[in-house]
């Protein structure tokens, strides 16, 4: 097969396309440059291009860039500053997955004649017998990364390749350590790529919207305090608050961004018994714009609601355009705007997702 | 077919504004500097001797055909290097301001915007606008230190009227420096015609079949800027650091060779990146010349293909072996909307579909053939 690795020059998706190329594929390398904006450390992430062009260059295999910045900005970054200026946190790893590598990508690599888009991802493509195809959790489970690929519908993963997701993070390292790739040592990255760990995400926006002032009020409505941006204030957070040491703990029970007025409460006031999800997508759909929540494969799951977070048993139902979560036991409120998936209960396969409301 | 060597039959180099093939000749005058005459020019023996006196011979031939003194001839270390200095050293030397057009290669324009200074527009062709140029200089003459013009443009092949720019130039502002970044002009225009009108002027010895990492600026009558580089004083305090003998020795080759075949040259691929152009403004739908050839070099052809993206259709081309390029790429080979058909006024959606199609002294009919062949399949594979 004709395989398009995207390589962003980390160990994982240059082990992916070692193994793709050990597999007898014809492999080409592409490094997208997403973000040219101050995050980069120069001219489009160049330190991470030259480590992906170099491992490329020891696999003997080419190395192509495509500049996908405008429509990382329009599909990924916009959105992102538009969704807090409403108190929405979303997932703009989840969102560049959507829209960028298995959309944007996968579109230019079939027109080229790729049969397939492969990543780093620490996830696995399988088929159930009938042939459908499934997305399980990554091997390793510290690093499994099915989470973020969720939305993945039959179409896609009919093009699709996840090379290392049958493999262990060590046992990946020292792969790559064995045959010299200068990214075996190389850590993950953590961050989101468009923000800087200086200014963090309290720079990268107030450059883009202005913050507004919110007060801080108590279950009562009585007033405690007051944040300087009510944009950055998330439900569930703890700190930076605007409230004064000691004390018992308080979160942020509620943000109401038009009134700028922030709700705090105890832990237990976090506690939710329910969870509306939208923008549901199930990986067993035929095709892209199909999803409908009636499709629901099972009543009974598993609910993750952040990328390493631990999964709940939960009912869902249809409601409305969306899905309503009955949690089995009490769960912390999820804030709006987060991805929200759901496992089998033998927390293995992946069936779909949303959007948190 | 999908072509996975190099071999010469099976590549077709139409990126010959990127860089051009050293020419042999160049090579074999460089080699004796490399093995055996490889002492410090510097020196003082006989065998530094040498290798200075293949300099100063060099510095002849490169003024010579430049329409300078021997004298005006810095040899530095590329053809950034010299603009760089130009801008640089201009602004250093009198503290004024840069003024530059919104075309220029970024070895100008980056230098111009980092030190706070003025970018004049350009028609839609890609020319400086002189009305602008002349309200700018109107304005801000007495503090302005250097007016950069390229003679050439990279992307689009646009030559510029550098005598009527000197001429606002010298009304307007008296006492500023008039660089051109001459890189793209040397295997087309005579670069006299260029000099004659200028204070400073930029080489790249690789665009005119030498080797990379050699350029040139020119300091005419008097000119001066600050260098760049400083340390052992060679180049005359101009440019420190010990000459790449051999490599200069090969410049003056190949611009000695250049300048005796280019009017036969231009003569020779006009009509040939005519039909070039002529076959896929016909043969593809929605493709646009970006700039007619009345206004631009013999050598550049520059094309945009609506609702088509320039990445893709230049993977296709690579694989069948016709190496081309888009807009400048970045360091990191991103390709990034080109900021030339910004300026001209092109817009994005077509600007993203643009195709350079650069051709040289070893670019031929056959290869006509197949680049145009090629692309008309890839541009229809890519729109179905």
């Amino acid at each position: 097969m004709r395989v398009m690795c995207a390589m962003s020059g980390g160990v994982d998706s240059s082990v992916a396309a070692l193994l793709l190329k050990e597999a007898g594929h014809d492999v080409v390398g592409v490094t997208m440059k997403l973000w040219g904006g101050e995050s980069d450390t120069g001219c489009c992430s160049v330190s991470d291009v030259d480590d992906a062009r170099r491992v490329a260059q020891q696999l003997d295999i080419d190395h192509l860039v495509f500049n996908f910045g405008d429509d990382f900005n329009e599909h990924v970054v916009e959105p992102y500053v538009a969704a807090h200026s409403q108190g929405i946190t979303p997932n703009p790893c989840i969102e560049c997955n959507r829209s960028i590598k298995f959309a944007r990508l996968a579109e230019r690599a079939d027109l080229l004649g790729f049969d397939a888009v492969a990543t780093g991802h620490h996830a696995i493509i399988g088929r159930t017998a009938t042939g459908a195809y499934t997305i399980e959790r990554g091997a390793d489970a510290g690093k499994d990364q099915s989470y973020v690929v969720h939305m993945l519908d039959q179409a896609q993963l009919a093009r699709t390749m996840f090379p290392v997701g049958r493999m262990q993070k060590t046992e990946l390292r020292s792969i790559a350590a064995a045959i010299g790739l200068r990214t075996a040592t190389k850590p993950d990255s953590q961050d989101v790529c468009f923000i800087t760990s200086t200014g963090g995400r309290a720079t990268f926006l107030g450059d883009r919207i202005p913050f507004r002032p919110a007060t801080v009020v108590d279950g009562d409505g009585d007033r405690l305090g007051e944040v300087e941006a009510v944009e950055l204030v998330t439900v569930g957070q703890r700190k930076r608050l605007g409230l004064p040491g000691g004390g018992p703990k308080r979160y942020a029970i509620g943000v109401d961004v038009d009134a700028a007025v922030v709700t705090v409460g105890s832990e237990t006031d976090l506690l939710r018994t329910e969870l509306d999800v939208a923008n549901i997508t199930w990986v067993d759909a035929p095709q892209v714009d199909g999803p409908t929540a009636e499709r629901r494969p099972a009543d009974r799951v598993l609910v993750q609601t952040s990328a390493h977070g631990t999964p709940h048993a939960a009912k869902i139902t249809a409601a409305g355009e969306g899905l309503n979560v009955l949690w089995d036991s009490e769960q912390r409120v999820v804030a709006p705007g987060q991805s929200v998936v759901f496992y089998d209960l033998t927390d293995r396969l992946v069936l779909g997702g949303g959007i948190a409301r | 077919m999908r072509v996975d060597s190099l071999d010469p039959v099976t590549i077709t180099y139409l990126d010959c504004a990127a860089t051009n093939p050293m020419r042999p000749a160049a090579i074999e005058a460089m080699l004796p500097y490399l093995r055996e005459d490889y002492a410090n020019p510097s020196g003082s023996h006989r065998f530094a001797r040498r290798a200075r006196r293949a300099i100063d011979e060099s510095r002849d031939v490169v003024a010579a055909i430049v329409g300078c003194q021997p004298g005006e001839v810095v040899f530095t270390g590329g053809g950034t290097e010299s603009d760089n200095m130009a801008v640089v050293g201009a602004v250093r030397r009198t503290g004024g301001a840069a003024v530059c057009t919104a075309v220029e290669h970024p070895a100008v324009l980056e230098v111009v915007e980092l030190h706070g200074g003025v970018v004049v527009g350009v028609d839609h062709v890609g020319r400086v606008d002189l009305d602008e140029l002349t309200a700018v200089l109107e304005e801000r003459g007495p503090e302005v230190a250097i007016v950069s013009v390229m003679a050439v443009n990279n992307e689009v092949g646009t030559i510029n009227d550098i005598e009527a720019v000197a001429r606002i130039v010298r009304r307007h502002a008296p006492h500023a420096l008039l660089h051109s970044d001459a890189v793209q002009a040397a295997c087309w225009l005579d670069l006299r015609d260029v000099t004659r009108h200028v204070d400073l002027m930029s080489l790249s010895a690789h665009k005119f079949g030498g080797p990379k990492g050699v350029g040139v600026l020119v300091e005419r009558g008097g000119a001066r800027v600050d260098p760049l580089i400083v340390g052992g004083g060679q180049e005359r305090q101009r440019r420190s650091g010990t000459q790449n003998t051999g490599g200069i020795v090969a410049t003056a080759v190949a611009l000695e060779l250049t300048d005796a075949e280019r009017v036969a040259e231009a003569v020779r691929l006009t009509p040939i990146r005519d039909r070039l152009v002529g076959r896929l403004t016909t043969e593809v739908d929605d493709c646009i010349e970006t700039v007619p050839a009345e206004y631009k070099v013999a050598g550049s052809a520059h094309v945009c293909f609506d609702g088509l993206e320039s990445e893709a259709l230049l993977f296709l081309l690579d694989e069948d072996g016709i190496c081309a390029s888009a807009a400048s790429s970045c360091a990191s080979g991103a390709m990034d909307p080109s900021h030339v058909l910004a300026a001209m006024g092109v817009p994005r959606e077509r600007a993203v579909g643009a195709l350079r199609l650069t051709l040289g002294h070893e670019t031929s009919d056959d290869h006509i053939d197949r680049a145009a062949d090629v692309i008309v399949a890839a541009v229809a594979k890519l729109r179905r």
